[in-house]
């Protein structure tokens, strides 16, 4: 158990020793007086909640003491009150980075108000969007942040509790999370009397058991006090009646990772970045067809098209851009000619998207659009948990239809019944998953409704992706030699040597195989 | 396929197991951590087990199969020797995740979810690793195989096969 002097004597001692060992590895260089990470990926980004990232060895707690940790939890615990924590937040305009946007200070507000012998708080680290990893790299390289922004949040609510619900899928970072709590608590900064100011706060862990539908925020609290993590429904919110129906809040990891860093630098400078309504920065997980993948962290409010081009370094390959996904499976498709779009909270929800938890996954022309709806469609059933008519048996429906279009057996009416049944669902589901399923489908139908017109009307998949749909056929340019024969799984090319060669359509796999070993481009699909 | 469970030779690892349950019997929403560790300890959960977690929780068997059947990550089968999960995650799939997933099943002659007969190898096919930025992504074990082609899924076998071949010998 540490005091604040030798808080302080840690962070005085361990920096210069930190910082010349990052600037001697090359790793970082000193700019406006802060480390950042060197290279050109870094340069057109603004990190926040990854400030640490990269720079600090997770598992050794005095590398993140050494660079600001936790002196904004002393602060707090030292020279704020408990409302004073919260109108600080709540005047930085932090919202939640999990997908809704709700302000987190209003949140914490909700539950400060409330008189109660328990408050419990909780990190949702259930990051379930597939595309997405934002909140992963956080907890693996720098899971103090996250422990601290608990700790302030907790100490403002007046919670003693806090749990951390997070994917059994990531052991890497429950491994970094377990350790950084044992070292929080040795120094004191986690448990009885925090610091000598009187406060106390622990923090648990719970494991997720698979389920996408547990990072809803009712269906997580159901999950650790040990049910089906199923959503119930609101009201009470959960800041009223949540875990164990006492008094509850749950945030984002990167939400948490920010709290800490604007107590650090202020609100003016916070509100400095990103634009008015949504202020701060957004980890995104640039993934797909795209030269550079990874995470970035950005100011709100930046151009799409400067983050996939700029930073991203466009398509990858060499192919043309045709689509940017946000959002996950409750987020839509942005088209090429809105690739102007400021990328923030207001923005992408006018143009029927949503910045989500982060995912931003690149598509290029190889990309079928009926396709990418069918697979979030497919994604969204699997993970429904049942609860609820709309979501149950609607998106169920709605996948049945993708899957007839796609396979070139639909009738041209269903387009309609499509949209019909996505509004629905979107207005009567229970919960966030079954409200926002719809989007993918109503995105699509929105900016590549063509492409369903093709699949149904022409029978084509424009994109040459839908195997039912696309057929196999050796041009005049075949020399006939056998190779394509040869590696057809099912045996359906025939032909003599050094004569043209015939697919046979109905026995054909559409496994492409033969297209990848002809040496003429003698095979086209269609 | 039909897998029994030997309580005979796990006649331990029970007996360790309860000890964790009564341990944990006060703890509140004890049940999924008292699923997870059966699982960590078993390789999956037999039916045997969950009762034993019915009796040392004193929750009704029922509602100990409802939480387990409900969560995805819960096995009523046991895992093969080798695991390989072939990560469906949006980045993987616009990669071709799927034909991969397809490849391994017809090498192996499973589908995504189950196990061979001999328990050599399972196939998962799971959601997003959260590895997108080297997708497609396959997890055998604790190997990472970064940016996987069909072509690659033979070689990827045959090292595990190989491994099972040393050690029987």
């Amino acid at each position: 158990m540490i005091t604040r002097e030798e808080l302080n004597r840690i962070r005085e001692s361990h920096k210069p020793e930190l910082e010349a060992k990052l600037l001697a590895d090359g790793i970082a260089e000193v700019k406006n007086g802060h480390l950042v990470l060197t290279g050109d990926y870094y340069k057109n980004q603004k990190r926040v909640a990854l400030k640490n990232c990269g720079l600090i060895d997770p598992a050794n707690i005095d590398d993140y003491i050494a660079l600001g940790g936790y002196s904004a939890l002393e602060q707090v615990l030292f020279e704020k009150t408990r409302k004073e924590v919260i109108d600080f937040v709540t005047e930085s305009n932090l919202r939640g980075r999990g997908g809704a946007g709700f302000p987190a200070g209003r949140k914490w507000n909700e539950a400060y108000g409330i008189d109660s012998d328990q408050k419990y708080f909780l990190c949702n680290a259930d990051e379930g969007d597939p595309g997405a990893f934002m909140d992963r790299h956080i907890l693996e390289k720098d899971p103090h942040s996250v422990l601290e922004g608990m700790a302030i949040g907790s100490y403002a609510i007046g919670a003693n509790q806090g749990y951390i619900y997070v994917r059994a899928e990531y052991p890497l970072a429950i491994k970094v999370l377990r350790k950084a709590i044992e070292q929080a608590r040795e120094y004191g900064l986690l448990g009885k009397n925090i610091l000598g100011s009187g406060f106390d706060f622990d923090i648990d862990l719970r494991l997720g058991s698979g389920a996408f539908v547990c990072g809803e925020g009712t269906a997580l609290m159901e999950s650790i006090e040990g049910n089906r993590g199923m959503p119930r429904k609101k009201p009470p919110r959960t800041s009223h009646k949540g875990l164990w129906l006492k008094p509850t809040i749950l945030n984002n990891v990167e939400t948490l990772a920010c709290v800490p860093v604007i107590f650090q630098n202020g609100i003016e400078w916070f509100k400095g970045i990103g634009t008015e309504k949504s202020t701060g920065t957004k980890v995104f997980a640039l993934v797909g067809k795209v030269e550079n993948a990874g995470l970035v962290e950005v100011p709100m409010g930046m151009p799409l098209k400067e983050i996939v081009y700029d930073i991203g370094g466009g398509v990858a390959n060499g192919k043309k851009l045709k689509a940017v996904q946000t959002g996950g499976p409750s987020g839509g498709c942005i088209p090429v000619d809105l690739m102007d779009t400021p990328v923030d909270f207001e923005s992408l929800a006018k143009i029927g998207s949503i910045v989500g938890s982060g995912g931003m996954v690149v598509m290029d022309e190889d990309t079928c659009m009926v396709d990418i709806a069918r697979f979030f469609l497919e994604f969204t059933v699997d993970e429904s948990c049942g609860k609820c008519t709309p979501c149950r048996v609607g998106n169920k429906r709605m996948l049945e239809m993708l899957t007839r279009i796609t396979e070139g057996t639909a009738e041209f009416h269903e387009i309609e019944d499509l949209r019909e049944l996505a509004e629905v669902i979107a207005e009567t589901s229970l919960c966030g998953l079954g409200q926002t399923a719809p989007n993918p489908v109503l995105s699509t139908l929105k900016y590549y409704y063509d492409e369903y017109v093709a699949h149904v009307r022409d029978k084509k998949c424009p994109a040459g992706s839908c195997r039912s749909l696309i057929h196999f056929t050796i041009t005049e340019d075949c020399i006939g030699c056998t190779k394509c024969a040869k590696v057809c799984p099912v045996s359906c090319i025939s032909g003599e040597k050094k004569e043209l060669h015939t697919i046979d359509d109905s026995q054909c796999i559409k496994c492409g195989a033969c297209l990848e070993s002809c040496p003429k481009d003698a095979i086209r699909k269609e | 396929m039909e897998f029994t469970f030997d309580l005979e030779k796990n006649k331990e690892k029970i007996l360790e197991f309860k000890g964790f349950l009564s341990d944990h019997k006060d703890m509140p929403g004890a049940l999924i951590p008292a699923l997870q560790e059966a699982q960590v300890k078993f390789g999956y959960l037999p039916q045997e087990v969950m009762e034993i977690i019915a009796r040392g929780l004193d929750v009704p068997a029922s509602k100990v199969f409802g939480v387990a059947t409900y969560y995805s990550q819960f096995t009523f089968i046991p895992k093969g020797k080798h695991n390989i999960s072939i990560c469906l995650g949006t980045a993987c799939y616009v990669k071709g995740a799927q034909g991969i997933l397809e490849e391994f099943e017809n090498i192996l002659g499973i589908k995504g979810g189950e196990t061979t007969p001999d328990l050599q190898f399972s196939i998962t096919d799971c959601r997003c690793v959260g590895d997108c930025s080297i997708a497609p992504v396959v997890v055998v074990d604790e190997d990472v195989y970064a940016k996987v082609k069909k072509a690659d899924v033979k070689d990827i076998i045959q090292k595990y096969s190989l491994e099972v071949e040393c050690v029987d010998n």
